[in-house]
């Protein structure tokens, strides 16, 4: 069964392949974006703004440290860089560069990264971003938001211009069920309720929200009435939309494409420590890396399905 | 944006010894600092501002249409809060602050603290990286401002320093001149026994860069290397500034047996003696 499809949700376009048209869309709107790349626009879809503007994008090759110092240094004169790799290629291979150049300075410099997830599939655990999260989230100041749908991204990409200070934007590459409407609202730092209910809440992200939204469905057959929440941007946490769930359901499970350490389910737990203690459950890779395979076959093998979000719902629940 | 400053030969040679004594004094008084580093690239630097090559603008340092000057090499930052505070920026007093709890005068450059600095420095080999960013800009926005990226030759070893003299020639960045302080040293030992990287000038020219050697603790060579620099309008220019750590008070250090002195702030007795050498 397609992700999304026990929910009652069509397929849409991936997410990178709506940030590339969303980019060039604002392009006009945008004068002072321009795109670095390392040689793989054509993946992360920035090639699309880089054709229709082609004084606006720099191919530096593949050498993704001085690629991100170049758009510190084009943010640092005015411009608005969308820098963008595979997410593991941006957030680990320039990872000082990214704290040197763009987070501890403040720059203005758009951070997209494509290929985030195990669901990039066949290329392997090599190309497969599932610590970007966490060390992006390790850097003071900078916004971390990892949508949910194509709707979702292409507002999150207009969020992000107008956002001024740095952000990383994770993509997935692949086609994820269409959750909003093209006329949705996004605020960054504000997570979306996308179905009610009070017996427990999945606070998920990215690939995810769709799985938690078919989970939700199928407890509803058991009686169970699921809060899913979108919780698209990890930094700054919308604490106030955990604390309320956490009041409201009395259980949380946090679901994301990403390894346990660093990620949205340590930045929930956090608060709900802190705040508002109640059970816990966690869907997440744990702390392994995946390996080559389809992408619907690795999630069922690693565990990020709707059965899996179920089975945490109905631990949380003993507890 | 004001004309750069541009002083005679004699007055710059004074400008610099003045700078020296500067960096002396507020790396002995912090008690801590490079202040061997931040004396080899004394000419340079002073060349910069006083030698007619930066047009700066006080009232805005930030001023779209100025010339920048990007200090890859962040711990010789006292040379730049030295070459500042003579240009008038900055008073004694406040340079004086330097590496204190609550001062701006960071140990290495804070852009978010001071808006005279192009970079938040200090871990080594990105400043041209954003040289690169910022002679784009210039470009796509008309203006003929031009970017200098000073980088150590201990620095040449990192990677990404290597990645940008690729891109830099890629673009024909005439608009951005490399100037790799040779200095010889850096924290362990001499640069030759660390990793050596000679010779810098072939390597520029093998990825088609326009190469200089000059001898950097020479004033006259600096301009005239800073002035064939600037007439450059096919690509970027590198200046390999063959220069000694520690120049203009090497014989204060030569005593101690370490012509290296990397890292550390010279006692009040030793600054003394050098402060002395430099008035």
């Amino acid at each position: 069964m397609a992700i999304g499809e026990a929910a009652g949700l069509k397929l849409g376009k991936a997410c990178r392949d709506a940030f590339g048209t969303a980019l060039k869309d604002l392009g006009n709107e945008f004068p002072n974006v321009v795109t670095v790349d390392g040689d793989v626009g054509n993946s992360t879809r920035t090639e699309v703004f880089a054709k229709a503007f082609p004084t606006r994008g720099f191919n530096v090759g593949i050498a993704e440290s001085n690629m991100v110092g170049v758009a510190g240094g084009l943010a640092a004169a005015g411009k608005i860089p969308v820098v963008s790799s595979f997410a593991v290629f941006l957030l680990a291979n320039a990872y000082d560069q990214i704290r040197m150049s763009v987070a501890y300075p403040g720059m203005n410099v758009k951070l997209v990264g494509s290929h985030a997830g195990i669901s990039i599939g066949e290329d392997g655990a090599s190309q497969m971003g599932i610590e970007d999260v966490a060390l992006a989230c390790s850097m003071p100041g900078l916004t971390v938001v990892v949508p949910a749908d194509a709707n979702s991204t292409r507002l999150a990409t207009r969020a992000m211009l107008e956002h001024v200070g740095p952000v990383y934007l994770r993509c997935g590459r692949i086609e994820v069920p269409e959750i909003y409407a093209v006329d949705a609202e996004f605020t960054i730092g504000k997570a979306v309720t996308v179905r009610e209910g009070k017996d427990v809440t999945i606070i998920a992200n990215g690939l995810m929200v769709g799985i938690a939204l078919d989970a939700a469905a199928a407890l509803a057959k058991t009686g169970v009435n699921t809060r899913v929440i979108d919780m698209h941007t990890v930094k700054p946490l919308d604490e106030a939309a955990i604390i309320k769930a956490a009041a409201e359901t009395g259980r949380i499970v946090v679901a994301e494409e990403h390894l346990m350490a660093g990620g949205l389910g340590s930045a929930v737990a956090s608060v709900v420590t802190r705040t508002k203690p109640v059970p816990m459950e966690f869907v997440n890779l744990g702390d392994r890396y995946a390996e080559s395979g389809d992408p619907h076959g690795l999630l069922q093998k690693y565990g990020l399905t709707a059965e899996a979000v179920v089975a945490a719902v109905e631990k949380v629940r003993t507890r | 944006m004001a004309d750069a400053t541009k002083l005679s030969l004699n007055e710059l040679q004074e400008t610099a010894k003045a700078i020296r004594r500067l960096i002396i004094q507020i790396t002995t008084e912090a008690g801590s600092g490079h202040p061997s580093s931040s004396l080899s690239a004394v000419e340079v630097v002073t060349a910069l501002y006083f030698g007619g090559y930066l047009r700066h603008n006080k009232a805005n340092p930030r001023d779209p249409k100025r010339d920048r000057f990007i200090l890859s090499k962040g711990h010789a930052v006292p040379v730049l809060y030295a070459a500042l505070c003579q240009a008038g920026y900055y008073s004694f007093e406040q340079i004086m602050t330097l590496r204190k709890l609550g001062s701006p005068f960071e140990g290495h450059p804070n852009m978010k603290r001071l808006d005279t600095m192009e970079a938040s420095t200090g871990s080594l080999g990105q400043g041209l990286s954003l040289g690169i960013g910022h002679a784009l800009a210039c470009r796509l926005d008309g203006l003929d401002a031009h970017t200098y990226v000073m980088m150590g030759d201990g620095e040449m070893g990192e990677g990404q320093v290597w990645e940008a003299i690729a891109t830099a020639e890629k673009y024909k960045l005439s608009n951005l001149t490399a100037i790799v302080d040779q200095n010889g040293y850096q924290q362990t030992g001499a640069t030759k026994d660390v990793l050596d990287l000679k010779p810098f000038a072939a390597k520029f020219e093998a990825f088609g860069w326009h190469t200089q050697v000059i001898e950097g603790n020479s004033m006259e060579a600096v301009l005239e290397g800073l002035a064939k620099a600037r007439a450059v309008t096919d690509g970027p220019t590198a200046i390999v500034s063959q220069t000694r750590k520690g120049f203009g008070i090497l014989p204060v250090l030569e005593p101690t047996g370490d012509l290296n002195y990397h890292g550390k702030s010279l006692s009040k007795e030793l600054a003394e003696k050098a402060l002395a050498l430099l008035s």
